[in-house]
């Protein structure tokens, strides 16, 4: 469904003039577990529809949970991670509602006994650094997966009736808050951005989750409310669920700073509500309002027993924890040779396991760091995706850079082989041999076009006779132009200057 | 002591997505507050020594090992799996469209 109507917004500088924002920031993370959180059905990602069901996970009479003590593993891991606190004693919690996604008409949850609380985070933006409060982090149970029919866009907007997958019903789930965020309004949506990148790199280093965020592997809620400068008091606020790119975290940030300060200058007032992310357009639209839904009628499971884990197991725990990625990272720019901040750009730009991965596969860092951070974020930035979602891998990416280093591929071409891996066309050789990319590497092929390029430029090429070397790129890019890009321009230019001298 | 008013009973019945009547909206209005009146005399036990409990077993951590179905775990046939249900189509099971979303 198209957007009814245009949404009023205030320029983003105009509204950070008035009103300071504050945030919260809600992910979800699917662990990496074999089975689901309360049975032992797999959690295969990508199987065929309702094949990994069973009567608990279904909700079916007389079925049982019986808690995975990997998750319960992991959700304590990721605690520790997050500088939380770890509950001595904790249950889990009903949290009841009636929704098609969720068999059991209830999802359990934990509610005023986290499994962990009161930890931080620290991310950083613009070589300042930013001590994100953590709330909470406790555990859950993914709900099914709806497929809405009928509708034009497949959201709920429109729908006719609903498919339901619960596959994903039951696998393991961490939901994790933030304590509300403030922090300059102009650095808001970055900062919010570096933050679920911060925590990816955590759960990754963590390997407790994969955390593809293209996948619905880890999921961000982001919510916001503005005051006007100088007041203490938090405003009302918005609910945008289910972002799901780095870049969208960020977007959807702005956008509901710009929206909010609109409606706040015009004397109007924001309705609590949810709202849903529009990726194509970076828009929001109302969902549905707080005050009805958000009426669970919490209470402590019947099914389950408290988890109250020993002090040793946390300690033991605590011993598994890997290097923590700040440590990581300042060892591996030291290994590049970069700057902290040059670091904290790749980081920001969610590269950094791309170009590990590419130095891996044989690539010096340098060119690794280049391509990812240059040509690839751009595409990406085009495209609307995150680095990681373009359709190239890092061994990709170390096969064009190592054709180049071979000087098989000047840097131009080798835009063109990216260009032709990104739209589906194979692996950077079968690019090259099938748009014949190669470089003219021929001298007497390349003789030939330097000779017309000095015939038809006979005038630059006697002030180049006398001396003036600046004007030999004239030739050069005559030459270039008539080998179509597929010269080596250092070779042209010796080979012009050896013809000229 | 209790009293469920009719506004509760409406209340709980959209949460649930049950469509009641004004008749019927009566009789459970009713009927619930009789059920909760008659739990509600637990309170007259004197129980300020017994600690408030959730479960009737003193247990804690039961964790099941991370192991996808174990020998002896029942394994759902689908196509029967959704025959039990009122529609589907594609594997999946078919639901209405989402109450108040729209």
């Amino acid at each position: 469904m198209s957007i009814a109507k245009t949404q009023e917004l205030l320029g983003f500088d105009e509204a950070l003039e008035r009103y300071d924002p504050v945030m919260g920031l809600e992910v979800h993370v699917e662990l990496g577990t074999n089975t689901k959180m309360f049975c032992s059905c797999p959690t295969e990602f990508g199987a065929a529809p309702n094949t990994q069901v069973c009567p608990t996970c279904l909700g079916l009479p007389g079925s049982l949970p019986v808690v995975n003590g990997a998750a319960v593993e992991g959700a304590i891991r990721i605690g520790l991670a997050l500088h939380c606190e770890i509950a001595q004693w904790c249950r889990f919690a009903r949290k009841n509602y009636f929704y098609p996604d969720m068999p059991k008409n209830f999802q359990t949850s934990q509610y005023d006994e986290p499994i962990s609380y009161n930890g931080y985070l620290d991310v950083e933006v613009d070589g300042r650094s930013f001590r994100i409060g953590i709330e909470r982090a406790h555990m859950e149970e993914d709900t099914g997966k709806s497929t809405h029919v009928g509708g034009a866009t497949g959201r709920i907007h429109g729908a006719d009736y609903s498919l339901v997958d619960y596959n994903r019903a039951g696998i393991p789930l961490i939901e994790i808050v933030t304590k509300p965020i403030e922090v300059p309004g102009h650095l808001a949506p970055a900062v919010a951005r570096a933050y679920v990148t911060e925590l990816r790199e955590l759960i990754r280093a963590l390997g407790v989750s994969e955390a593809r965020m293209e996948r619905g592997q880890m999921r961000c809620d982001v919510n916001l409310s503005l005051r006007p400068k100088g007041e203490t008091k938090f405003g009302t606020r918005s609910e945008t669920k289910n972002v799901n790119s780095l870049r969208s975290v960020e977007r959807a940030t702005r956008y509901e700073i710009q929206r909010h300060a609109a409606v706040l200058a015009s004397g109007g007032r924001i309705v609590q509500e949810t709202r849903h992310f529009h990726e194509n357009e970076g828009t929001t639209t109302s969902g549905r309002v707080k005050e009805e839904a958000e009426d669970y009628r919490y209470f402590p499971e019947p099914d389950l027993v408290p988890v109250a884990p020993s002090r040793e197991w946390v300690e033991q725990l605590r011993g598994t924890l890997p290097q923590s990625p700040t440590v990581h990272r300042r060892r591996l720019a030291a290994e590049w040779g970069i700057s902290e901040f040059d670091m904290q750009t790749v980081v920001n730009a969610g590269a950094l396991e791309q170009i590990v991965a590419t130095i891996d596969a044989g690539a010096p860092s340098d060119q690794a760091r280049k391509w990812w951070t240059g040509e690839l974020a751009r595409v990406a930035n085009e495209r609307g995706v995150d680095v990681g979602e373009l359709p190239i891998t890092p061994a990709q990416v170390a096969r064009v850079v190592g054709l180049i280093q071979g000087g098989e591929l000047t840097d131009k071409l080798a835009r063109q082989v990216v260009e032709g891996v990104l739209a589906g066309e194979g692996d950077p050789d079968a690019v090259v041999a099938a748009r014949g990319l190669k470089v003219v590497s021929d001298d007497s092929a390349l003789l030939a076009a330097i000779d017309a390029a000095i015939a038809a430029n006979a005038a630059v090429a006697e002030k180049i006779r006398a001396g003036n070397h600046a004007a030999v790129g004239v030739i050069i890019g005559a030459v270039m132009k008539s080998t179509r890009g597929q010269a080596d321009a250092a070779r042209v230019r010796e080979l012009v200057l050896g013809r000229l001298s | 002591m209790p009293s469920i008013t009719r506004e509760e009973v409406a209340h709980l019945a959209k949460l649930s997505r049950l469509e009641l009547s004004d008749a019927e909206l009566d009789h459970f209005a009713g009927q619930l507050d009789a059920i909760v009146s008659a739990v509600a005399r637990v309170g007259e036990l004197p129980t300020e020594h017994v600690p408030p409990t959730s479960h009737p077993q003193p247990l804690t951590n039961v964790f099941r090992a991370d192991i996808v179905r174990p020998a002896g775990t029942p394994v759902l046939d689908r196509a029967e799996v959704l025959a039990q249900a009122p529609a589907a189509e594609d594997e999946r099971f078919r639901v209405p469209r989402i109450l108040g979303e729209d």
